[in-house]
């Protein structure tokens, strides 16, 4: 069980996040959601690629004959910080430029488009 | 800001500038890269707008985007040079020249004169996201002015 | 230097340089910026044509990335561990279809958008979204797919809320971008599952070792969940009509491709990774969501006073016969090929009919908008005196979409209703129910907006716009005259691709 641990711990912060999206209705907090979800994405691709007493992922470095903890997880958890920065970054300015014609960030005053 | 924060802003601004560019420089042999150096300098950049106020960068503004769009083109054109074999086919590695030394086998510190076309490719990244997230800073900072048509 | 090998990366990194470059160029001089934007335009269709050509005869393309040569797919050991672009019949299917659209888009654009109202941006962005949408179409590689569909997410909603200056397009903007990046987050929890699970990332290489396992089938479950949320069918349609509907009308049309590369993503996910496994219940799904999108879509149609949004549903609405045609093909295909093949390719046909009906309409709208200054229904009125051609062009579109024979529509719903028909008459009498209500719900949109005493008078439509909408009509007209042509040799290649062609697609990167 405790193997799993960390998984576990990941979807937690997904879930966090699922909830966050659901209940809450400031705009702020619905990135604050997304980031939640996002986080928890990244540490279960850096939690699957760790090995039991591997080394650094740096073929020059490494001394022969230990296994290395998996770089692949690693390239993509990076990736998608990358990809989830220029997402928050973007949500950020709409949050911005949605307060300044507003002047509120409550969800249900902001939202003029129904039906 | 206070003259204590414009004097540590001061001090603390090489630092951060020459660390960003350490990780941009040896992102083929160390963790980091392009993206990382760049988000270190980017933050040397909220650092200035924090310590000087947002008119010290927003005659930059122009600037960055420019360089933001150069870093993209750059980054792109690196991977058609490779096009003589496939899209980021690494022609530069092992032939001589900048970043052309080959990387000798077994546990070594690491060659900083290797890796063909990565390190270039770190640095049209690093420029990209140094002007690119600079770009978010000060438009964040700017943000409450005028309408920014 | 022979480019022919590389046709299909160049067709992903041309758009991307071109949508880097183009603010340099019209920061140069405002005709630098057209010209480049012509030139790439022009390069980028050659090519994504040149790959069709060479898939429609040739068989599937493989291009491995930072190879020493194309075609080396596998590192020593027999595994695949570079990046891979693979296009079969369907890839290139959809390639073409979103190479018709950007074209047309850009041309829209040319005059539609004015420099003050950041003509220039609107134009990068559709570049990169045209990128993004070549690059999840042509991928084999599913970090690689979820990239691009990334980059189409953040393309997307830049285009939606670009016009700061307003709020209701930032807050359409806002919707959508929650929705595609918990659409994409969920895309990536999959690919996690499937990695740790297979320790790969080709799709080619996963599909040959997916057994349908419990982390298998939650990977597919979050798969489909988040493309249908990118997608736009029912419990997750909020934001497509919000962002159809206030987006400026050259960046809706690439939407409405983007969707239809989205549903690519569907399709290949159905088909070629988890074709291994056959699971009734997921066909079932499809074909119930479907159905429910195209008829709760119509309902809300009609209740729309606003031309924009009213035409939204409509669009909506489309994605459900798409997915209806797929989910019905996907059900039955095993057990009755003869017909689920009818019903993949009427849903796959539909793709490509309504990208040129809705786009049309779309166009409509916008110069509408551009001539009348406003799109609410009760207020417009009398403008086919001034924009003639709109007017017809919108009248086109409308009978296409709702499936009036000789027009294009009227093609590929026939093939979805003869074939739903099959599976339960209970699909085909809702669907046809759909295209009643918005064939009364367009004449009610073109009686309001064009008919009636004239106005206060309007600009009549430049030339370039008229061009645009030009192009779609011709595609609605050629496509409804002779649909047996281009089923023949652009639809039954793309859904043999999907139903027979998984061997193919594995050998072609696998090896035989």
């Amino acid at each position: 069980m405790t193997g799993n641990l960390p998984f576990v711990v990941c979807m937690v912060f997904v879930a966090l996040g699922l909830w966050t999206l659901l209940a809450k209705r400031n705009l702020i907090k619905l990135v604050i959601g997304l980031t939640l979800i996002e986080n928890g994405v990244n540490l279960f691709l850096v939690a699957l690629g760790y090995v039991q007493g591997g080394a650094v992922p740096i073929y020059t470095y490494a001394p022969p004959g230990v296994r290395m903890v998996l770089p692949t997880p690693q390239a993509l958890t990076l990736t998608s910080i990358v990809i989830g920065l220029a997402t928050t970054a973007l949500a950020l300015a709409f949050v911005v430029v949605i307060w300044r014609h507003r002047g509120t960030l409550d969800a249900r005053k902001v939202r003029e488009l129904r039906g | 800001m206070s003259v204590v924060v414009r004097t540590i802003a001061r001090i603390l601004l090489p630092i951060v500038f020459a660390f960003g560019g350490y990780v941009i420089m040896h992102g083929h042999l160390t963790p980091g890269g392009g993206f990382q150096g760049g988000a270190v300098v980017a933050s040397a950049l909220a650092l200035v707008l924090v310590a000087f106020g947002e008119a010290s960068l927003k005659k930059y503004k122009d600037l960055l985007s420019a360089l933001e769009s150069l870093g993209g083109v750059a980054f792109v054109v690196l991977g058609l040079i490779g096009i003589p074999f496939t899209f980021f086919a690494n022609v530069l590695a092992g032939v001589g020249g900048l970043f052309g030394q080959s990387v000798p086998p077994g546990p070594n510190p690491g060659y900083l004169n290797t890796a063909g076309t990565l390190p270039l490719m770190n640095w049209a990244v690093g420029l990209k996201v140094i002007a690119g997230l600079g770009s978010v800073v000060v438009l964040f900072g700017l943000f409450g002015g005028e309408d920014d048509r | 230097m022979n480019l022919a090998p590389h046709a299909s990366i160049l067709a992903i990194a041309v758009p991307l340089l071109g949508g880097f470059a183009l603010p340099l160029w019209a920061k140069l001089h405002r005709r630098l910026g057209e010209l480049w934007l012509f030139l790439v335009g022009a390069f980028t269709a050659a090519m994504v044509v040149l790959l069709a050509v060479q898939v429609f005869t040739g068989g599937i393309q493989v291009y491995t990335l930072g190879a020493s040569s194309p075609g080396e797919t596998l590192a020593p050991g027999g595994f695949p561990i570079r990046i891979m672009l693979v296009v079969d019949g369907m890839g290139a299917f959809t390639a073409l279809i979103s190479v018709l659209v950007a074209l047309v888009s850009f041309l829209y654009a040319w005059r539609f958008l004015t420099e003050d109202h950041g003509k220039t941006l609107a134009l990068t962005l559709g570049l990169l979204l045209w990128a993004g949408m070549l690059g999840m179409v042509l991928t084999g590689d599913l970090f690689n797919f979820f990239v691009f569909f990334e980059v189409t997410s953040i393309a997307a909603c830049g285009l939606i809320g670009y016009r700061t200056w307003e709020a209701r397009g930032v807050e359409a903007a806002f919707k959508t971008m929650v929705m595609y990046t918990v659409g994409g987050l969920l895309v990536l929890l999959a690919i996690a599952v499937l990695y740790g699970e297979h320790g790969a990332l080709n799709l080619a290489y996963l599909s040959s070792r997916i057994q349908g396992s419990l982390p298998d089938r939650i990977a597919l479950g979050l798969l489909l969940g988040g493309l249908l949320m990118k997608v736009g069918a029912v419990p997750a349609h909020m934001w497509a009509p919000d962002a159809y509907g206030e987006a400026p009308a050259q960046a809706v049309i690439l939407l409405v491709a983007n969707t239809q590369a989205s549903l690519y993503g569907l399709l290949r996910i159905l088909f070629t990774l988890f074709g291994g496994i056959t699971d009734p219940v997921v066909g079932w799904l499809v074909t119930g969501l479907g159905t429910v999108t195209l008829v709760v879509a119509a309902l809300m149609a009609v209740i729309q006073t606003d031309l924009g949004r009213l035409v939204a549903y409509g669009a909506v609405s489309q994605i459900g016969y798409m997915l209806l045609g797929v989910g019905v093909g996907f059900t039955v295909i095993r057990a009755r090929p003869e017909y689920g093949l009818v019903a993949m390719q009427g849903g796959i046909f539909h793709m490509l009919n309504d990208a040129a009906a809705i786009g049309l309409l779309f166009l409509c709208v916008g110069a509408v908008e551009r001539a009348a200054g406003a799109r609410d229904l009760r207020g417009l009125g009398g403008l086919s005196h001034d924009l003639k051609w709109t007017a017809g062009f919108f009248l086109l579109g409308a009978l296409a979409l709702a499936g009036i024979p000789p027009l294009n529509g009227f093609a590929s719903k026939f093939m979805i209703y003869e074939s739903s028909f099959r599976l339960s008459p209970i699909l085909t009498a809702l669907a046809t129910l759909a295209s009643i209500l918005l064939l009364a719900v367009f004449i009610r949109a073109f009686q309001g907006a064009f008919l009636g005493p004239r106005g206060k008078p309007s600009e009549p439509e430049p030339f370039g716009m008229v061009l645009a909408m030009g192009v779609l009509a011709l595609a609605v007209l050629a496509l409804g005259l002779a649909p047996d042509f281009f089923v023949r040799h652009l639809v039954a290649p793309a859904a043999e691709a999907l139903w027979q062609g998984r061997d193919l697609y594995l050998a072609a990167v696998l090896g035989g």
